[in-house]
């Protein structure tokens, strides 16, 4: 804390315009938006009851993504930061992948292997199980997007601040699972936290790979983004006040996200 | 070493600005009219990217030096982008309803002409191994089927089928495209799936199309027209006056698309 000042001093003057354009360039579309808004017909488009399912669906299906993303993300992330096989690194590229994957694509893969002819689709069939067109699908795309991003914040905390400190508990004749319990957990907890929020963020915001992979029904599969790309069709309005709601909803959960890592951080 | 990248870079920009005007010049000398590379935007449905695509090409070489540019998209999304001022010489619809939209607009020049019809048809996996033959077989129970959602054309003319027919639809997806109803088909999610015509043809063998005579009950009519904004309106109505002649016919015709 102490070392802001002189941080702030050390940065060139110039810095701050090429910072500012950026700035505005990210906000000033969601300005645009929130300009475009129909007030007049704000409450009734946002309470409609397709706006309502959707948005209970996308959180519900974002609760549920980020539920999983924790119990496989983490020991994923525990695995790449730890682990010494050789392998590793080329793993790490691979599960991370989905970052840089455009959605749509990861649908297609998604298709390949849960659908009704897919890799493993095809023995969920056998066993009456079918995927396409449900809600797991929506989970199941969702979290396919999302995972990197809790998998990469925890293993970055995990990777920079734990392993020095755990070997100075161990000199302080602290055993692995104590120093782990004591010292890394608290350590890693903010990297969990936010990698949590953007996992759910991203599920939230999941669109290519919902829609290529688990289709469009009201209140099974279309979530609040596909109802947002639907309404375009017809009622444009309808879209903007929708997208506003979804805006609503990131903004709400970075902030609550951000209250809880102060608190942590206290 | 710096200087060398530079030089590098310079030279590559530089072959790459000659390949650009090299094109130039080769239509110009077969046009034998320096003046005439002329160019024109056509904003048109994504139903219509195989035909006008192939009509593209046979209206350039009927007048040399000339270039017509495509933008495919959905007809709903094309509007938008031509009443927010996107540049554009012609709009070819895929329905009535959103070329009213741009006509109200303001931003049409003249009268819609409407140039082709389509009508839509069951598509089954290739083979229709669950044996659909009617509109009515679609609600058999168990039968996964993907329609489009009522907010887009394919979408409406499924709702009125349904309305005329007093078959009630389960759908197991209602997609926002119709290209989207396909892939579920061909991808083998759906059994079934409700889409125009002129994408059966187009899908090929990759399904089977079940045509049903209560599909006459909502025929899709496709308008096209000059925009108020174009920059070359002459180049542009001769485009249109081909695209509404009797060799189009034949072309919409090949694809599945029906008369107007």
């Amino acid at each position: 804390m102490t070392s802001r000042p002189e941080s702030r001093a050390g940065l060139p003057g110039w810095i701050y315009l090429p910072a500012a354009v950026g700035g505005v360039f990210v906000i000033l579309p969601l300005v645009s938006m929130v300009l475009a808004v129909d007030w007049s017909r704000f409450p009734e488009l946002v309470t409609s009851e397709a706006s309502l399912q959707a948005l209970a669906l996308s959180l519900r299906t974002a609760t549920a993504s980020t539920v999983l993303c924790v119990l496989f993300g983490v020991p994923m992330a525990a695995v790449l930061a730890r682990s010494t096989f050789r392998i590793i690194p080329v793993l790490r590229s691979l599960v991370l992948l989905p970052l840089v994957l455009p959605p749509v694509v990861g649908g297609i893969a998604l298709l390949y292997t849960f659908g009704r002819r897919g890799l493993l689709g095809e023995y969920f069939e056998a066993f009456g199980l079918r995927i396409a067109f449900s809600t797991t699908a929506v989970v199941l795309a969702q979290t396919f997007v999302a995972l990197p991003f809790l998998v990469m914040s925890l293993e970055g905390a995990l990777r920079t601040a734990c392993l020095r400190y755990e070997a100075v508990a161990a000199t302080l004749g602290a055993r692995p699972p104590t120093g782990c319990r004591r010292v890394t957990l608290p350590l890693v907890l903010p990297g969990l936290a936010s990698g949590a929020v953007l996992a759910f963020a991203r599920a939230l915001g999941e669109f290519g790979a919902t829609i290529t992979f688990a289709g469009s029904l009201q209140g099974v599969t279309r979530t609040l983004p596909l109802e947002i790309y639907l309404q375009r069709e017809t009622d444009p309005d309808a879209a903007v006040a929708l997208s506003l709601l979804l805006v609503l909803v990131a903004v709400a959960i970075v902030v609550a996200a951000r209250g809880r890592r102060i608190a942590g951080a206290l | 070493m710096r200087a060398r990248i530079v030089a590098a870079l310079v030279g590559t920009v530089l072959t790459l600005a000659a390949c650009g005007t090299s094109d130039d010049s080769a239509s110009e000398t077969t046009a034998s009219a320096p003046e005439s590379a002329e160019t024109i935007t056509v904003f048109a449905a994504a139903s219509l990217k195989a035909t006008f695509t192939q009509l593209g090409t046979q209206f350039e070489s009927a007048h040399p030096g000339s270039t017509v540019e495509f933008n495919f998209a959905g007809s709903s999304d094309l509007v938008a982008q031509i009443t927010q001022g996107a540049p554009a010489d012609v709009f070819a619809s895929a329905d009535t309803a959103n070329m009213d939209k741009a006509v109200e607009a303001g931003v049409v020049s003249g009268d819609p002409v409407n140039f082709a019809t389509n009508t839509l048809t069951i598509v089954t996996e290739p083979g229709n191994p669950q044996g659909i033959t009617s509109f009515a077989d679609l609600t058999r129970p168990g039968l996964k089927v993907v329609v489009c959602a009522p907010q887009v054309p394919c979408g409406t003319a499924t709702s009125r089928i349904e309305t005329r027919t007093g078959v009630d639809l389960q759908p197991v997806s209602e997609e926002s495209s119709v290209t989207d109803v396909l892939g579920k088909v061909t991808s083998g999610q759906a059994d079934a799936g409700l889409v125009y015509v002129t994408d059966a043809t187009n899908a090929g063998d990759k399904v089977t199309a079940v045509p049903f005579p209560e599909s006459a009950d909502a025929v899709n009519t496709y308008p096209i027209a000059l925009l108020e904004e174009s920059q070359n309106p002459q180049l542009a109505s001769k485009f249109l006056e081909f695209v509404t002649g009797d060799d189009a016919r034949t072309v919409f015709a090949e694809a599945g698309f029906g008369a107007p």
